[in-house]
């Protein structure tokens, strides 16, 4: 992996927000949405329920807040290829000397960068508007966040390999996919509260003992380690196949042509 | 003779039962200028985009700077480059953005210099504050063009440099295409639908047809070849497939 190559990949990823101030609104307007749909619905529960309800029903914010940790993560790595897509620079930057780790390693890069730019915004608007702190998570925070993003890569990788192999038609799969796991993820219920069937696939997702341990450490300030210790290992299976596919794919593709496909379009 | 910069070797690519390109075999010697010509799908953006390690070959070989592309491609696109018809550099940037991106992607020594060099040289200086997306067609190839030699390429593929350009942004290209060959001794692939780039501007031609060679040497010689009056005559001629017998393919 060079980091000059990373570096100038992601150097273009800031000059296009830069130009275009209104791609900022596309990476606050919806976590926006969402934080003040979930927080003035937990308020209003807040109100209504008081003690009745079984623990602190702020974990709703809390679970936008960390969601979007993953989404942005996700979407950092396969808008970047759509990116290159839609101004007819892909050839451009897969016929330069680049090589597939430098490439990935940039569009971790700039998920990380969106992620920690919508993240930290709703952070302190969950404070202001809800007197939500996500720092009650206290250390906890740290590996929530690199687990959510680390599976946010992974998704991101698995979205840009299918659409790589599917074609542009397949774009739509940059918004979908995580949305697509969200019912299992655990994300505003606990993994209990779904049916059998959903549980063994929601156990099978590295997020949803990532939300389960958000919704304990509020509850009470604990997090079994049991739960940290399977995300982490669900992560580097799902990293690893990911990166497997999309290695792969892009064997497919040069085989098949579909890189020069995707610039005829 | 001069060493070889490229060297292809019984190239073969299929897209299931469809051969794009068929025991394929050239070489292009350091300095000089390749053109390789042929109607639409006659295979030569497959050659190309192979050359580029885009598209794998079937079967063959590729060996450039005396190294195999297969096993070697990331250090051999570092000495080389290419402009393409087919591509733009992202329209939201800035043209100095753009290039400023892509040298430091092909690691271009003293980069902010080598950047008013290639701007200068395609007679586009003034646009480098200007958005890329709001160049003209011309500019935007100019622009292509800049970014093909920010490394001082060893080796260029030039694929139709010149497509939907007006003649005399045409003339400017082949004169800066010819001005990189006599300064830097840059190495070409040329492929173009003009007739009178390949006359001006190639030291020698392939002539493709449906993924074959069909016929390989200077200007001159292919007309002499194929009983012509011009290269146009030949090129049509081969187009519609007409009286190929005086051709005799190269397999």
């Amino acid at each position: 992996m060079n980091l000059h190559i990373i570096q100038a990949l992601v150097l273009r990823y800031l000059y296009l927000y830069t130009r275009t101030p209104v791609r900022l609104v596309e990476l606050l307007f919806w976590p926006l949405v969402h934080l003040l749909v979930w927080g003035y619905l937990t308020v209003f529960l807040q109100r209504h329920t008081g003690d009745a309800f079984p623990y602190e029903i702020t974990f709703l914010i809390g679970a936008v807040i960390l969601w979007d940790v993953l989404f942005r993560a996700q979407q950092g790595v396969a808008i970047f290829f759509l990116e290159d897509v839609w101004s007819r620079n892909l050839l451009n930057i897969f016929a330069a000397p680049v090589t597939t780790a430098d490439y990935l390693g940039s569009t971790y890069v700039v998920g990380l960068l969106r992620a920690g730019v919508t993240s930290t915004i709703l952070g302190v608007l969950s404070l202001v508007l809800y007197s939500f702190n996500v720092l009650e998570l206290q250390w906890y925070l740290i590996p929530f966040i690199i687990n959510l993003l680390v599976f946010g890569w992974a998704l991101g990788m698995i979205s840009t390999a299918l659409i790589v192999r599917w074609g542009p038609a397949a774009e739509t799969l940059a918004w979908a996919t995580p949305f697509f796991i969200q019912p299992f993820a655990a994300v505003f219920y606990p993994v209990d509260g779904l049916p059998p069937v959903m549980q063994a696939f929601s156990k099978a997702l590295p997020c949803s003992y990532i939300f389960e341990g958000m919704r304990d450490v509020l509850k009470d300030g604990t997090l079994p380690m049991r739960d940290l210790v399977l995300a982490s290992g669900l992560n580097v299976v799902y990293l690893a196949a990911a990166g497997v596919l999309f290695v792969s794919v892009l064997k497919t593709a040069r085989d098949k042509g579909l890189l020069t496909k995707f610039a005829a379009q | 003779m001069s060493e070889s910069v490229l060297r292809v070797a019984d190239l073969v690519k299929r897209f299931g039962d469809f051969a794009a390109v068929r025991n394929v075999s050239f070489e292009i010697r350091k300095g000089e200028i390749l053109g390789l010509l042929g109607a639409n799908g006659a295979g030569k953006t497959t050659v190309i985009n192979m050359m580029l390690g885009l598209i794998t070959p079937s079967e063959g070989r590729i060996e450039v700077f005396g190294q195999d592309l297969a096993s070697h491609r990331i250090e051999i696109l570092r000495r080389m480059n290419f402009c393409s018809t087919y591509t733009q550099l992202p329209g939201n940037l800035l043209v100095g953005q753009n290039l400023n991106v892509f040298g430091k992607l092909y690691r271009v020594p003293d980069l902010d210099r080598r950047i008013d060099e290639v701007l200068d040289l395609l007679e586009i200086g003034h646009l480098k504050k200007r958005v890329s997306g709001h160049l003209s067609a011309g500019e935007s190839t100019r622009l292509n063009l800049c970014k093909a030699l920010l490394n001082r390429p060893e080796l260029l593929l030039l694929d139709e440099p010149t497509a939907s350009l007006d003649p005399d942004i045409a003339d400017k290209v082949r004169k800066a295409v010819k001005r990189v060959r006599e300064e830097d001794g840059a190495t070409m692939l040329y492929t173009s639908h003009n007739m009178r780039d390949v006359e001006e501007v190639c030291d020698r031609v392939i002539f493709m047809h449906k993924g074959k060679i069909l016929h390989q040497g200077t200007p001159a010689e292919i007309v002499s070849h194929f009983q012509e009056k011009s290269l146009e005559d030949v090129f049509i001629r081969v187009a519609r497939g007409g009286e190929l017998e005086t051709a005799k393919p190269i397999d």
